[in-house]
């Protein structure tokens, strides 16, 4: 097949038909790529709903220039040859996604400090790059309590986003599980039919697909911050799954076990429960060696590298770079 | 008194039942197209009639027929979007409920245009009473040979079905209906894939408003070309209006497309003019997801001509000075209401009734409502003013469906044309607690002055 060419923030790269204006700005890399809170590159169907990714199409396809009317979802539309996009070099994608930053905060509690997820939180990640230190939402938001989903997974759906990324999880995991979101609109939430669905071996990874602090480890909870873990490459012989995992310790003791995240905080490979909550022993696994933390997340701490910076000149960095 | 294609036998007593719809000429469409007619043919007379979708968008009917993907194989759908959920349009449950097989022959001659054999109607759970009707009407149909197999010997087969939905606004999205049909959660789908080419159990479909496929019965009865001479420019043939509110006489009324407003609002054979004999303060001419128009922009437009009742007179002057037709419902409003008040009712509607998936609505309808209610109550402040037109401007157009530029437009459209009503509910703030205010002190609008070059 024809490779197509598609430009991104003045930058070129060619792609297979198919690709996702997200997924090319990936190829390109992180000075050109959107933020996407809800998509996920191992969910089908996934993306589309939180609208952080919006771009400009400045240019349709060679066929076709006229500009598209609106924003559009990077993650839900694919590339047509010849498309030009705008993502940093537009004022008007910019003020969106602030706009977008803001709406996603209005009715979150911003309970970092007492937040398991805190430390590799894309929320947290978001507003620190885009967000305004003040609210404008001077009235009460909305809560619910908290719900244990099996004996693993507290569900705190005051910080959840809906990016339908767990209903995802566990639709693609039990193939008879439809509903995971109850009522509508302000009012909805993530439904606890999860827990009766997702009876299933697999179900851990709705932790590591959440990318707020909604879905959390019940065996990690309140153990440590997650910047004071270590976290190693590890494997063992599962009869499950795959069995590579990444343990995360301090000193000799893992304190918890969680799936390979790529670049982008996204698990190629799942990661059964039994490695995931019941394998906490050195003896378990077999070390790999230390994983790199990424730069531009807030896990690392004082090294943080503000996404701003990086995407104030998207053309004067080269993408390589910022790896 | 002007034509009517839709309504001209409501009169008849009786007309809701086979023997007398047949009698006064039922039917006759279904007739000539399986008989004499050939599918490609019966769209032709629909794009040659002009007509435009009337669920709201307005979109051209014969058109979005022709975009209708035919692989080999796989089967085709028509539904029926008869979820008629918008604040201020009842016409398809009038229609339904008095003339319930037009719609059906309409459905049938349509089918059999696209080449459907299953067809929906869907529709809303409010009006389950008129599913009993539509169901009695099928079952007549079938009885008499106008469904089933083989229908009139013509070698065509077409099965009808209604399906009741359970009462949601967004199920009239016609990917959050065709979801809902699908017995799924209704949330509108991610475009594309356009409904033309992969709908209902992901095959091509087309989704038409009731009032759009009961048109389809007088093009193919008398032509497109004699559809296409009723109206103006690219409003052609009849449409139904809903007219509510401070009016002599409310209910539906089928008007000929390019009836001056003031005519529609002022004439006896129509609205009957304002009641009570009070002014008129403000109209939304097409339903609550419209921008609402103040006095002196309602039987003109901006630049001094008559406003006219089409798509594009009622549109005139873009979003600044104009509105839309939308799907007809016609709200008009008195010297007594107040534009706060009304739109922070619109705004509790849409707060309630968006699905929730992506963020901008989700969060943002909640937000305009949570303010508005704020200065309804007379405890606001100037600053909250603007911030609404800051949060519908974020919505609108960043949203998956367009539920959310519905639920922005008439907030941005109030505060635009009224903004010294919203700073009165912060400046008055005494006055507001009292929800009738505006029977003791009427607030009316302040046209600007005009600009001087
Ligand atoms: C939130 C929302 C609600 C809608 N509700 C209705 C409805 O109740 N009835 C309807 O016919 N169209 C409704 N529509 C428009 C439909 O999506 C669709 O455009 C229409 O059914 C197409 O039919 P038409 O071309 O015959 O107008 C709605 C659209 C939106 C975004
Ligand atoms: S719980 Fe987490 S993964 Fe699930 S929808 Fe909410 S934010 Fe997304
Ligand atoms: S705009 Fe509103 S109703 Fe439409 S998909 Fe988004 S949340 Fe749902
Ligand atoms: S990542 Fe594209 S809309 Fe959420």
């Amino acid at each position: 097949m024809s490779l197509i060419k598609i430009t991104i923030d003045n930058q070129t790269i060619e792609v297979e038909p198919g690709t996702t204006i997200l997924q090319a700005a990936r190829m390109i890399g992180p000075g050109v790529t959107p933020p996407a809170m809800c998509y996920y590159s191992t969910l089908e169907t996934s993306g589309g709903y939180c609208r952080t990714c919006l771009v400009k199409v400045s240019k349709g396809s060679e066929k076709d220039p006229r500009p598209m009317p609106k924003l559009v979802a990077s993650c839900r539309t694919p590339v047509m040859d010849g498309m030009e996009v705008q993502n940093y070099t537009s004022e008007e994608v910019k003020d969106v996604r602030k706009a977008v930053t803001e709406f996603l905060l209005i009715n979150h509690p911003i309970d970092c400090p007492i937040c398991d997820q805190a430390g590799e939180c894309h929320l947290q990640d978001l507003s620190y790059d885009r967000g305004k230190s003040q609210s404008r939402y001077d009235y009460e938001k909305r809560t619910f309590d908290e719900i244990d989903i099996g004996p693993t997974i507290k569900l705190n759906m005051n910080r959840c986003i809906l990016c339908y990324r767990c209903v995802k999880v566990a639709d693609q995991l039990t193939p008879q599980r439809v509903h995971g979101v109850m009522n509508r609109g302000w009012d909805s939430e993530i439904s606890t039919y999860i827990e009766g669905a997702v009876n299933n071996n697999f179900s851990g990874n709705m932790i590591d697909v959440c990318p707020v602090g909604a879905l959390t480890d019940r065996t990690f909870r309140f153990k440590s911050r997650v910047w004071f873990l270590k976290p190693y490459d590890a494997h063992r012989d599962c009869p499950d799954c795959a069995g590579k995992a990444v343990i995360w310790k301090f000193g000799n003791d893992i304190y918890r076990v969680t799936g390979r995240k790529d670049q982008w905080g996204e698990v190629a490979e799942w990661i059964c429960n039994t490695c995931r909550f019941e394998k906490k022993d050195l003896s378990d696994w077999i070390e790999e060696g230390p994983r790199k933390i990424d730069r531009h997340s807030v896990i690392s701490q004082n090294h943080y590298l503000k996404g701003t910076q990086f995407v104030a000149s998207p053309e004067a960095l080269p993408a390589k770079e910022l790896k | 008194m002007s034509r009517k294609l839709l309504l001209a036998k409501d009169h008849v007593p009786g007309i809701r039942s086979y023997d007398v719809y047949r009698a006064n000429g039922g039917y006759a469409s279904v007739e000539k197209a399986l008989k004499t007619m050939s599918p490609e043919a019966v769209t032709e007379e629909v794009k040659k009639s002009g007509l435009r979708g009337r669920g709201g968008a307005g979109f051209p009917t014969g058109m979005k027929w022709s975009f209708l993907a035919k692989p080999e194989g796989v089967p085709r759908y028509l539904v029926c979007n008869a979820d008629e959920s918008e604040p201020g349009t009842f016409k398809d449950r009038y229609l339904m409920e008095r003339i319930p097989h037009l719609l059906v022959e309409g459905m049938i001659t349509s089918s059999f245009a696209l080449g459907a054999n299953t067809s929906f109607i869907y529709i809303r759970g409010e009006y389950f009473y008129v599913s009993r009707i539509l169901e009695q009407a099928i079952a007549e149909a079938y009885a008499n040979g106008w469904l089933g197999k083989n229908i009139l010997g013509s070698g065509y087969d077409l099965d009808l079905y209604v399906q009741v939905g359970a009462g949601a606004y967004i199920c009239g999205e016609e990917t959050a209906l065709l979801e809902s049909l699908e017995g799924k959660r209704g949330n509108p789908r991610i475009k594309p894939p356009f409904p033309a080419v992969e709908g209902l159990y992901r095959c091509p479909t087309v989704v038409n408003n009731v009032e759009t496929i009961a048109a389809v019965v007088p093009i193919v009865n008398d032509g497109g070309e004699a559809y296409a001479a009723i109206g103006i420019g690219r409003s052609t043939g009849t449409k139904l209006i809903s007219a509510s509110g401070n009016i002599n006489k409310p209910g539906v009324y089928e008007i000929e497309l390019g009836l001056p407003v003031e005519e529609f609002l002022f004439s006896d054979e129509y609205c009957g003019g304002i009641a009570n004999g009070k002014r008129l303060k403000a109209c939304v001419p097409g339903g609550s997801s419209v921008p609402i128009l103040p006095e002196y922009l309602v039987c003109k437009t901006a630049t001094g001509d008559d406003r006219l009742m089409t798509y594009e007179s009622l549109s005139d002057g873009g979003f600044a000075t104009g509105s839309m037709l939308g799907s007809g419902g016609f709200i008009v409003y008195d010297e007594n209401q107040c534009v706060v008040r009304n739109t922070w009712n619109f705004s509790r509607f849409y707060r309630h009734e968006s699905c929730g998936q992506c963020s901008p609505c989700r969060e943002g309808t909640g937000w305009m409502e949570t303010v508005l209610r704020r200065l309804e109550k007379g405890m606001g402040n100037l600053d909250d003013i603007d911030l609404l037109v800051g949060v519908a401007k974020k919505i609108e157009g960043n949203t998956i469906c367009p539920l959310g530029d519905a639920a922005a437009w008439p907030v941005a459209a109030a505060i635009r044309h009224f903004r010294h009503e919203f700073e009165y509910h912060v400046l008055h703030a005494e006055k507001v607690k009292d929800p009738k205010h505006g029977h003791k002190e009427p607030i009316m609008p302040v046209k600007p002055a005009p600009v001087v070059a």
